[in-house]
């Protein structure tokens, strides 16, 4: 919950890295990325992530969303199967098999973080975006919308914005915390613009005669997307938490053939005394996935950073 | 008839809370096609502000212009920014102090030719490549079609400033604004880049202005040199005859400071004292009085207006006589 607390002035602190480092020096931040690492192991943790997400169907052991008569007939309130042959992790408290439920639900909790920050990186630079290249009463106004959103705590908004669903689903998710998203992309994508209208290059192009369209188009957006970049990773890493958070509240999809980390962890913690690990494992794979994106994100903007650059 | 003609130019910035800063007042001067005109001054004087009043390029918002720009014709400060863009580029051409951030880090040093050649020749895409080549080739950029795919990280200083002199004569401007090109590089490289300039104007119609602190620059290259200080002209004459008897105060003590190759062994520079003050005190008086040598009680009375002096135009109650002049340098 932390991640997306930062407020606008570690925002800014990001958007004044904007003036340099550009596509053109992907390269030479990559390299440096190769050589540290913290960088080395948070890009390990989000491949390793990406890819079982990706094949989690096709090598679960068992269905995960059939309940099996074997694990069923020892379900008592008192007692959950644990791990016997051909059910790694036993069974969680409906008879489903546990090990093949959290492995298929990395492909939600992917899913899900993707098109939220997704959502959350379009709309937030649509707005900045108007916001630094028109300036004026439009950043104006833009800005105060995005102060008002800043002004909410993130978790809060996301829970008001998901309640307004009348039932629960994935979309509600996704849309909750990609509209918490949404200010940070817009700040940072404003002041990186900004910085960048004050520059000799734009002053230059502009010198030249080059039209106001290619001006920001050319000149401007492109140099400043590398804060944005990397607030898009450490967002991704917020909003798998955030949407963990709120299937936990009950604000997702509640339907038992939907795997998720959240739910998963909400639903055990009822049978917590009986069977801690169906809290445990759900609640280390969400920590282990966000840390893997933070620590990737972190070190993406000490190597972009220009003051770092040699 | 000049080029261009620039009477009465003021530029005043006007900020909520701040009093008014005159930073140019009245500036007049012209160039005449295929002339190097000179403006010269220290931080401060005026003499970027005049380039970029000229150009258009002063934010609409808090710097009031006044005046008139006329060019070739055209009153400059009317146009509408969109003819303004149309003639940018085309008409009048730029070169910058910082070579490295007036180039766009993140597109190659060949697109940033093409795009000008694109949108002011109306050229399509392969012809303004062909363009960009041939331009880095014409600034004196070896391999130019290796360079066209380079980014500017990847060029050193001086070619960097190569590149940016490309971009701004890509269509043939008739008026090349140059401001300081030099002072962001390597000695060797500034005399190189000062050659650069001079061919690429000489023999051609393209007028220059040069804007330099550096007399060093001014003596290899203007034809008529502009003193400015304090966002007014204070001396203009022909190169040669300003070296040799510079008259303002302000010309000879900016002379007696630059160290020269014939002065005698363990002569001292003469600086001028004090530096520009920041609001410019020229009513009532003269600006440059509190640190002119030849100051007289009328100088904090009474401002001196630019005349026509002994070949020259000069502005100052009390100029240094030319026995002066050679006295101070028989005195070295």
């Amino acid at each position: 919950m932390k991640l997306l607390k930062r407020k606008s002035d570690r925002i800014d602190e990001l958007a004044a890295g904007a003036g340099e480092g550009g596509t053109s020096l992907a390269a030479d931040a990559l390299k440096r990325m190769a050589r540290s690492p913290v960088a080395v192991v948070g890009a390990g943790v989000v491949a390793l992530f990406v890819i079982l997400s990706a094949i989690a169907p096709w090598i679960a052991p068992k269905d995960p969303f059939t309940r099996y008569p074997e694990l069923r007939s020892e379900l008592t309130p008192t007692n959950i199967p644990g791990p016997m042959p051909g059910f790694l992790l036993g069974s969680d408290q409906n008879g489903y098999d546990f090990f093949s439920r959290l492995l298929v639900a990395s492909q939600q909790t992917l899913i899900v973080g993707v098109l939220a920050t997704l959502l959350g990186l379009t709309v937030g630079m649509i707005i900045g975006g108007l916001a630094g290249a028109l300036g004026g009463w439009v950043d104006s106004a833009l800005m105060r919308l995005v102060d008002i959103m800043l002004s909410l705590p993130a978790l809060l908004l996301a829970i008001s914005i998901a309640a307004l669903f009348r039932e629960g689903s994935q979309w509600t998710v996704i849309i909750a915390v990609g509209t918490v998203s949404v200010p940070i992309f817009a700040r940072l994508l404003r002041g990186a613009m900004l910085a960048q209208r004050e520059s000799d290059h734009v002053l230059a192009a502009t010198a030249l005669g080059v039209r106001r369209r290619t001006v920001v188009f050319r000149h401007m957006l492109p140099n400043s997307l590398g804060p944005v970049i990397v607030q898009a990773t450490l967002t991704l890493a917020a909003a798998i938490i955030e949407a963990a958070s709120l299937s936990f509240l009950g604000l997702g999809d509640p339907s038992p053939r939907r795997a998720e980390w959240g739910l998963m962890l909400a639903q055990a913690q009822r049978h917590f005394e009986v069977k801690p690990e169906l809290a445990f494992y759900p609640a280390a794979a969400i920590i282990i996935v966000a840390l893997g994106f933070t620590l990737l994100g972190e070190s993406m903007r000490e190597s972009l950073d220009p003051k770092n650059r040699r | 008839m000049p080029l261009l003609d620039v009477r009465d130019l003021s530029v005043v910035f006007k900020r909520k809370g701040t009093a008014p800063f005159t930073a140019v007042d009245n500036v007049s001067f012209a160039v005449e096609p295929g002339q190097t005109v000179g403006l010269v001054g220290e931080s401060g004087s005026g003499k970027s502000v005049t380039s970029l009043a000229v150009m258009g390029l002063l934010p609409k918002r808090g710097a009031h212009v006044t005046g008139s720009v006329n060019f070739d014709g055209t009153e400059l400060l009317s146009l509408s920014m969109k003819e303004l863009r149309n003639r940018r580029g085309r008409d009048l051409g730029m070169v910058f102090q910082d070579p490295m951030s007036s180039l766009n880090p993140v597109i190659t040093v060949g697109r940033q030719i093409s795009e000008v050649l694109q949108r002011h020749r109306g050229q399509d895409r392969k012809e303004a490549d062909a363009g960009a080549v041939a331009m880095l080739d014409q600034v004196g950029i070896p391999d130019p079609a290796r360079r066209v795919g380079e980014y500017p990280h990847q060029l050193s200083g001086g070619m960097r400033q190569r590149a940016l002199i490309a971009i701004a004569l890509a269509c043939r401007p008739r008026l090349l604004i140059a401001d300081e090109p030099t002072t962001a590089l390597d000695v060797t490289i500034q005399a190189q880049i000062l050659k650069l300039l001079a061919d690429l104007v000489r023999g051609t119609e393209t007028a220059m202005i040069m804007i330099t602190h550096d007399l060093g620059v001014v003596a290899g290259l203007c034809d008529e040199v502009n003193v400015m200080y304090g966002g007014k002209i204070v001396e203009r004459a022909e190169r040669h005859r300003l070296f040799a008897e510079p008259r303002h105060p302000y010309t000879h003590g900016l002379l007696r400071s630059i160290p020269r190759l014939d002065a005698p062994r363990g002569e001292k520079l003469v600086p001028i004292k004090g530096s520009v003050v920041d609001n410019i005190p020229w009513e009532g008086g003269c600006a440059f009085a509190p640190r002119c040598p030849n100051a007289l009680q009328r100088c904090r009375q009474v401002m001196p207006e630019l005349e026509p002096e002994d070949a020259r135009h000069l502005r100052c109650h009390n100029p240094v006589q030319p026995a002066a002049v050679a006295e101070g340098r028989a005195e070295r």
